[in-house]
């Protein structure tokens, strides 16, 4: 009678955790009496019928008790075993083999036979000769107009300002239901280079599609996690004026590289130093983070940095080459995701 | 010895940047041929055709409006033809009884004597098209028969040997339900072995037959598929579909007897270019501007057999027609000469040496890297600090 009593009452203790395994197979065969009379509780090890495993058991506080002490134990082995392993390292010494490196999804990337090889003639003449040679030959400079879907809120309103303010001698405009097919002509004829367009979805901005003027590929991105200025913390003042500088990290692959030149081709050629800014495209499993910092130099080896500007990730959803035609332009590059996503190791750009 | 294997390539693919790529499948090799030792974008090669004398020969059709005379057997260019007249690139480029038939952008079609001489001679014939010109075509069955088609240009059948005037010109369908005039865009012909019939593929998502043996002047049959522009089309082996490509990548095999979808092949990202399906085999090869080639099966089982990275934007492509695709190996011309001289087989191997370790070196500068569907290399890389 005390024994059934005693388990419901104190089921959080370890004690009783013992004599909650070993009780249970042997109620099981006395169920039927309702009695207890096997109040000597032999301290052994509990007997389990063979293939018995905890989430056999129906009762739920007591497989959760069950499982919380496997785990405990679990944990304790791992734990024994590390320093075990610590321990037999120190003993070699010098001899010790090296330790392995951890297994992450970008060291097993799956090898992309279109990863540039900066000894590549065929594609440094390509790249030499393509839409974005005029920029990288110093013989254009930027000039940027962005602008937004129909009727923009404000959260892309304010995107789109602090954007201009990002990136250099760009222009915002209000886009009145114009058509991007005519204002691509007249963008051309007012020696525009880039058009940006911030799509907005329910007062979010979505999406940007990025067109290179004269004729020039056209990409298309999906924007998630768009933070404006305010909403980031510990910042430092609004940017100033200077041209900042451009890190392009991690585009590998034939795709990745026109798509950072693309984004490289946005900012004027020479960067302020004096302004200590920088702007960063950052690719990693396909998307593009972008960030805008000032940094200072505490001393030779200490940087100190502060985000200014706003923050968004990007992820590429077609690269079509001309000028925006959605229709009946013809892509480069479109992202399929039913057969270009069943591997969680590959990644394009 | 780049040369003499340039004749078991198995698909000649034409590049943007005015590169001349030859695949060898069975090696799992791509070369490079330039004219000029270079590529030069201005060369950008817009049409590609077999010569004269089997497939030993490649014309080639730059944007520079020259047609380029290439040999399989070399693996060089030997001789050149400057087309002039008319604006834009060539759109269509066949080979006719020691003639060059070439149709360019704005609808001039000449037909020129192919000599070797550089010198522009006038051309033998010139018609004018209409402008817009998207795809010149000859009947593989009849070589003086061509077919043009283009934007806002209906498809017109012309015989070169017959009147200035075309054999068969079609008539745009009946206005649709809305009563508009329904626009045309001819991106892709074909003409119907052992018929007269032609397809053709358009940039409003149709495919189309036409009959000239009708009285019809009408597309006889009708089908759409997708959303998206067609712009290349091929016919498979067995005669009753033909296989669709669009901007957005998708191939799509199409009955054109009863107009319905067979199946689709996957694997491409950018808009298809070139397509081209073996005579006998159930092989397509495809190429486009994802800069990869891609040879699929297209019957038991459907699914892709071969991708290779070429590293420019890809234009057009020509497929091996021989049934044979194995490479015929040096041994087989050895035993002829052994017998009578022996120090001519010593240099004989002292060569097929020098040549074999020369390949190691080929492979592992910047060609092509072929990789089939079997080899799939993994390589782990360290994480960067």
């Amino acid at each position: 009678m005390a024994r059934p009593g005693e388990k419901s009452g104190g089921s959080g203790k370890k004690s009783l955790k013992g004599k909650a395994a070993t009780e249970k197979p042997q109620e099981a065969a006395i169920t039927g009496d309702g009695a207890t009379e096997n109040e000597v509780q032999p301290p052994k090890s509990a007997a389990f019928p063979p293939g018995f495993s905890i989430s056999e058991i129906k009762n739920k506080q007591r497989r959760h008790l069950m499982f919380t002490r496997w785990k405990q134990q679990q944990r304790k082995e791992k734990l024994a075993a590390k320093k075990k392993l610590k321990k037999e390292r120190e003993a070699l010494g010098d001899k010790a083999p090296p330790k392995p490196i951890p297994k992450t999804i970008d060291n097993q990337r799956v090898y992309d036979e279109t990863i540039v090889d900066p000894n590549d003639e065929e594609v440094a003449y390509d790249e030499a000769t393509d839409e974005f040679a005029s920029y990288f030959n110093r013989q254009t400079s930027p000039k940027i107009l962005i602008t937004t879907s129909d009727r923009p809120h404000g959260r892309t309103v304010r995107l789109c300002e602090q954007l201009s303010t990002v990136i250099p001698d760009s222009h915002v405009y209000y886009r009145r239901g114009l058509a991007l097919k005519k204002i691509i002509p007249q963008c051309i004829s007012r020696d525009f280079t880039d058009l940006i367009v911030i799509n907005e979805d329910r007062k979010t901005p979505n999406g940007l599609i990025l067109s290179h003027l004269p004729n020039g590929p056209t990409a298309h991105f999906k924007m998630s996690s768009v933070r404006l200025r305010k909403e980031i913390k510990r910042r430092g003042k609004d940017p100033t004026e200077h041209v900042p500088e451009i890190i392009l990290n991690n585009f590998t692959t034939r795709l990745g590289h026109s798509i950072g030149r693309m984004f490289a081709s946005l900012f004027p050629h020479d960067p302020q130093f004096i302004g200590r800014q920088v702007a960063t495209f950052h690719n990693q499993r396909d998307y593009i983070f972008f960030r805008f910092h000032r940094y200072i130099f505490k001393s030779e080896k200490k940087v100190g940095i502060q985000e200014l500007g706003p923050r968004f990730t990007l992820k590429l959803r077609s690269l079509q080459k001309g000028t925006f035609d959605s229709k009946y332009g013809e892509y480069e590059w479109v992202h399929k995701p039913r057969e270009m996503d069943t591997s969680r190791r590959k990644f394009h750009l | 010895m780049a040369a003499s294997a340039a004749r078991w390539n198995h698909v000649w693919v034409g590049t943007e940047t005015g590169i001349l790529k030859g695949v060898n499948l069975q090696r799992k090799r791509a070369e490079n041929f330039t004219a000029a030792g270079q590529p030069r974008r201005e060369e950008a090669v817009s049409a590609l055709c077999w010569g004269a004398g089997g497939e030993t020969q490649i014309l080639v059709g730059c944007a520079d409006r020259v047609v380029r005379h290439f040999s399989t057997e070399d693996g060089t260019f030997q001789g050149q033809r400057h087309c002039p007249g008319g604006e834009g690139a060539f759109r269509g480029l066949a080979q006719a009884d020691g003639t060059i038939i070439t149709c360019v952008d704005s609808g001039i079609l000449r037909v020129w004597r192919d000599n070797d001489k550089e010198a522009s001679s006038d051309p033998l014939l010139e018609l004018k098209v209409g402008p817009g010109v998207c795809r010149m075509r000859q009947d593989p069955a009849r070589p003086h028969i061509v077919a043009t088609g283009g934007k806002e240009n209906a498809l017109k059948v012309w015989d070169l040997q017959g009147s200035e005037e075309p054999v068969f010109r079609a008539k745009n369908v009946r206005n649709d339900w809305l009563d508009l005039r329904v626009p045309i865009w001819d991106q892709d012909i074909q003409f119907l072995p052992g018929s007269q019939k032609l397809i053709t593929c358009t940039g409003y998502h149709q495919v189309r037959v036409y009959d000239p043996a009708s009285p019809q002047r009408r597309p006889v049959l009708e089908t759409t598929y997708g959303e998206y522009p067609l712009t290349a089309m091929t016919l498979t082996p067995g005669g009753n579909s033909v296989i669709v490509g669009n901007t957005h990548g998708q191939l799509a095999e199409i009955d054109f007897r009863q107009g319905r979808l067979l199946g689709c092949l996957k694997g491409l990202a950018g808009s298809v270019r070139g397509l081209q399906c073996h005579p006998s085999k159930p092989l397509l090869a495809s190429c486009g501007l994802d800069r990869v080639l891609r040879i699929h099966r297209i019957r038991n089982p459907r699914g892709l057999e071969h991708k290779v990275y070429l590293k420019s934007r890809l234009n057009c492509l020509l497929l091996s027609c021989r049934d044979n695709w194995e490479d015929e190996p040096q041994e087989p011309e050895e035993p002829n000469k052994v017998p009578p001289e022996d120090t001519e087989t010593d240099e004989l191997w002292a060569s097929l040496e020098a040549a074999a370790k020369r390949k190691r070196p080929d492979l592992d500068q910047t060609q092509g890297a072929v990789q089939t569907k079997q080899r799939k290399k993994k390589r782990p890389r360290s994480t960067s600090p």
